[in-house]
């Protein structure tokens, strides 16, 4: 007993030296228990900034990756900002990820210094429900700044990496001060009983959180509400082994 | 247009169809009626002109930059500085003016250069409708102009060409002393002020019934303290005399005189209008890093250059009902740093063609409510211009087997399509009959790509049939 409360007082005196306790923000949850357990406060802490990009060659048009932090923003409430240099994203599919075009403000900065000014700014104003920038580079003192700027809001900052040429994306293993970073890359949708293509899959690796471990997970894509799902086989018994060839081809 | 010089009666100006029959202003009008019989004869109006040009120079000034002035008899300066980027670049600006002026009638030619002789020249003998010259390309785009292009009298420029001078790089190159000898101080003025050598300080306009404060300082003051504090005071003098009036500014131009007579400005635009000061000072304060305050400044004017009603607004008191969060001061902040076309929002447009279904509309414009229709999926990333891929694919209705781009060829697992997209007619005739045929196909590695055919797969006539690849799914 006298451990645990020594403990209590030491992790508390660990939460004022850090300044904002994160866990006071509140948590956004993403409503698996799978994926909510692994995260400290059971979800994503607000205000707070996260880091997501994609794998493969997701690296490079982070699609996946983009439309995980559309769910995302899609279940904050109060307006997004979507801050990036290259304006190819494409609105009717965040829409099907739950974020409607009129909550969505979008900024197209020139380059990454820009985009990384305007996201500060756009934190900084603490009734937004979600802040996308999508960034190539992002180091320790920059990631800091976003940090700082988003302590105490309710606001999401999700920094997306995205990068020029996969090679770059080694730059992904550096360290930076964002409380979890997430690796999203695509697999092989649903197998559907006719030709077709079922609803999407990614693989979601939790590759770093603060204060847990890391973890991955094989995940349905956000649905209209911006929501994931596990995949049926998954959630019902164990995984199956293969058997999503295009079986019944016509 | 016919006017009269001394007693003569000439021809000031013609259309361009005139210029075609052979008419040139300059000509006699008797001579021009012979050669053109029946043509239709206006007296010419100087003064109305002159009014119409000083209403043009309004309209710009409260469009493009806040420095504008008439330059009579045809033309209107501008000064760009820091006002270009909020345009898209100096090209994209000109093109828009000129479109702009073209739509309400008046056919425009516009040009920008390092100084005010310069680009008078440029968008005189050089611009079709525009011309953007190179900084530091002044003399050498010059030279080869006529000598009428330095802004010199009628009479001085006959005389220089009587001395076997033809072009504005001939005057250059000559020795000066002479010249200003037989043509007085001016020429070197003019040759000086087009290379921007010799200041040419003008008097930009003003509408008459503007909103706006004033601060002269006895000393120069130079210090972006200093700068920001009188900024604090200009704001605060403005938004009580806007109260006064019961309007925000929409749009602010700070105009700063510096003490060698140079007048600088900047300007901040508001997307809805406001007499915050806190907020207004915050913005001015953000451009202070633009101002050059080179000896001095020793006055500064902040003007209200839009401004719109503003009414008081009863704020929301209901226990039940949330009030909106307020994101205009981002936009505001955001747009004077990057322009104002960068924050934007994306609304629905109705139209089957993915490039054509979304359309850019003003950050804070009203709610629109509508959206797209959702039964088919749409990839997460949209390719700016469909990539041209090498398939294998089954005619009419088969998605490709495989399918290379980028250099990578890949596997198609499983495919889902097609999904007919079909021209739109009412746009352009090339769109009568095309058709495209859309498949979402995903690969071994679990990448799905929205792809496409031009063509039916059966009718040359709807399409190259040839393979597009248009987008990249999550």
């Amino acid at each position: 007993m006298r451990n645990a409360s020594a403990i209590a007082s030491l992790r508390a005196q660990i939460a004022r030296i850090e300044g904002q306790s994160r866990h006071e923000g509140g948590v956004l949850p993403f409503g698996l228990p799978v994926l909510d357990a692994k995260l400290p406060g059971g979800g994503l802490a607000l205000g707070a900034l996260h880091e997501v990009a994609g794998g493969g060659p997701g690296t490079v048009d982070g699609a996946a990756a983009a439309l995980f932090s559309a769910g995302i923003a899609a279940r904050t409430e109060g307006p997004v900002f979507w801050i990036c240099t290259q304006p190819d994203l494409f609105a009717p599919s965040l829409a099907q990820a739950g974020l409607p075009p009129d909550r969505v403000i979008y900024v197209e900065a020139g380059d990454d210094k820009t985009v990384l000014a305007c996201t500060e700014e756009a934190l900084r104003h603490g009734s937004l429900g979600a802040v996308v920038a999508e960034v190539a580079s992002l180091n320790m003192t920059s990631s800091r700044r976003l940090q700082l700027a988003v302590e105490g809001k309710r606001t999401i900052g999700i920094a997306l990496r995205r990068w020029r040429r996969q090679a770059d994306a080694a730059d992904f293993g550096q360290p930076t001060s964002a409380v979890t970073r997430w690796r999203v890359s695509t697999l092989p949708s649903a197998p559907l009983p006719v030709p077709g293509v079922g609803r999407h899959r990614w693989l979601v690796e939790l590759v770093r959180v603060r204060a847990g471990e890391s973890a991955d997970f094989e995940l349905e894509a956000c649905d209209e509400q911006g929501r994931l799902a596990l995949p049926a086989e998954l959630a019902d018994r164990p995984a199956a082994a293969g058997g999503w060839g295009r079986s019944v081809a016509g | 247009m016919a006017g009269r010089i001394r007693k003569r009666r000439v021809v000031t100006a013609c259309c361009s169809a005139a210029l075609e029959a052979g008419l040139r202003p300059g000509m006699a009008l008797a001579k021009a009626q012979v050669l053109v019989p029946g043509l239709v004869v206006d007296e010419a109006a100087p003064q109305a002109d002159q009014e119409g040009l000083h209403r043009l120079a309004l309209w710009i000034l409260q469009r493009f930059s806040p420095l504008v002035a008439a330059d009579p008899p045809d033309g209107i300066v501008i000064d760009t500085t820091g006002a270009d980027h909020l345009h898209g670049g100096e090209e994209t600006m000109l093109e828009s003016l000129v479109g702009r002026l073209a739509m309400s009638g008046v056919e425009a030619r516009a040009a920008v250069a390092d100084s005010w002789g310069a680009a008078h020249a440029f968008a005189r003998y050089l611009a079709s409708p525009i011309f953007v010259a190179d900084p530091g390309r002044g003399l050498s785009l010059l030279s080869p102009l006529p000598l009428e292009a330095l802004r010199l009298p009628a009479a001085m420029a006959g005389d220089l060409r009587t001395l076997g001078f033809r072009t504005a790089g001939d005057l250059h190159r000559q020795p000066r002393a002479p010249l200003a000898l037989r043509f007085g101080p001016q020429l070197a003025r003019r040759i000086d002020q087009a290379l921007g050598e010799a200041s040419e300080p003008f008097d930009p306009v003003r509408p008459a019934d503007q909103v706006e404060a004033r601060r002269a300082f006895a000393e120069p003051i130079a210090a972006a303290e200093t700068i920001a504090r009188y900024i604090g005071k200009l704001v605060a003098d403005l938004c009580f005399a806007l109260e006064e009036r019961g309007l925000g500014a929409r749009r602010l131009d700070l105009l700063v005189h510096r003490v060698d007579s140079r007048l600088q400005a900047v300007r901040v635009g508001m997307a809805l209008p406001t007499r915050d000061v806190r907020r207004l000072t915050r913005l001015l304060c953000d451009k202070i890093g633009t101002i050059d305050p080179g000896f001095g400044i020793e006055a500064m004017v902040l003007v209200a250059a839009i401004a719109e009603p503003l009414e008081m607004k009863q704020a929301v008191s209901s226990l039940v009902e949330v009030a909106r969060p307020d994101v205009s001061g981002l936009v505001d902040t955001l747009a004077n740093r990057i322009g104002g076309r960068a924050v934007y929002r994306i609304a629905a447009v109705a139209s089957d063609v993915p490039e054509r279904s979304v359309q850019r509309i003003p950050a804070m414009a009203p709610d629109t409510g509508t959206g797209w229709p959702d039964h088919w999926p749409r990839p997460a990333r949209l390719l700016a211009r469909p990539e041209l891929i090498e398939t294998v694919a089954l005619l009419p209705d088969h998605p490709p087997a495989s399918f290379t781009w980028r250099g990578v060829r890949r596997r198609v697992r499983r495919a889902d399509g097609p999904e007919r997209v079909f021209g739109e007619w009412w746009r352009r005739d090339a769109e009568l009959e095309a058709v495209r045929d859309y498949f979402r196909v995903e690969d071994d590695a679990g990448e799905r790509y929205w792809v496409y055919r031009a063509g039916n797969g059966e009718d040359p006539a709807t399409g190259s049939h040839r393979w597009f690849l248009h987008g990249i799914f999550g």
